[in-house]
């Protein structure tokens, strides 16, 4: 397996992970109250935090372990990660153009806050799955 | 996404030269082992760069290298 769909494996776990962890840390601390109501800038200041580490250590670690493998990426990888930033970007912009509508009803700001993490986390996930379906798949 | 409809003889040209590795073949035209099976397998079709490279490795025009079928007219 190339060194960058190992990486694109590892971001699309890590999003999902780090995304499912806060998750259950916000339905954790409701209580019964309404969710915009619940304290989440700590969970996800720190599930995002630490999403970009294990993002960093995980590239360092399949760095390390292909160090005797020789070049480690070339112009198809450069090919494929345009074409899943691309496909993750849509998601980047459903995510901007809905926090300014949430903006604009005057919504909760955790609601706001809600909808930017979730689709960055759809934009990592998607962008990522988008990189493996192409490496496995091929692409033209 | 679709599969390249470019084919290829890298592999037969590989053999016919002292059945060179995959790894050597591809530190030689400066790209990836797994990029240079894509490549056989027609999973990807490389830049003209790489493809000239990959003809000069084996000393034959850039057509013994690749093919690219006529499309049939309807």
């Amino acid at each position: 397996m190339a060194y960058e769909e190992k990486r694109a494996w590892a971001l699309a776990i890590i999003a999902v992970v780090g995304y499912a962890v806060y998750v259950l840390l916000v339905l954790g601390r409701a209580d019964g109250r309404p969710l915009a109501e619940v304290p989440y800038a700590g969970a996800m200041l720190w599930t995002i935090g630490l999403g970009i580490v294990a993002g960093i250590v995980s590239g360092i670690w399949f760095g390390i372990a292909a160090r005797d493998d020789g070049l480690q990426s070339d112009e198809r990888d450069r090919e494929i990660g345009r074409f899943g930033e691309h496909i993750g970007q849509s998601f980047v912009a459903i995510g901007g153009v809905s926090a300014m509508a949430l903006a604009m009803v005057e919504a909760a700001h955790f609601w706001i806050a809600n909808v930017l993490y979730l689709c960055f986390v759809l934009s990592a996930v998607l962008g990522s799955m988008a990189k493996i379906s192409a490496y496995r798949r091929g692409m033209e | 996404m679709k599969p390249t409809k470019v084919t290829n003889s890298i592999r037969a040209l590989r053999f016919a030269h002292g059945e060179m590795k995959q790894a050597d073949l591809a530190q030689a035209i400066g790209v990836t082992r797994q990029t240079l099976i894509a490549i056989e397998q027609g999973k990807y079709s490389p830049s003209l760069e790489v493809a000239f490279k990959i003809a000069r490795v084996f000393q034959v025009s850039l057509e013994e290298v690749f093919q690219y079928p006529e499309e049939e007219t309807a």
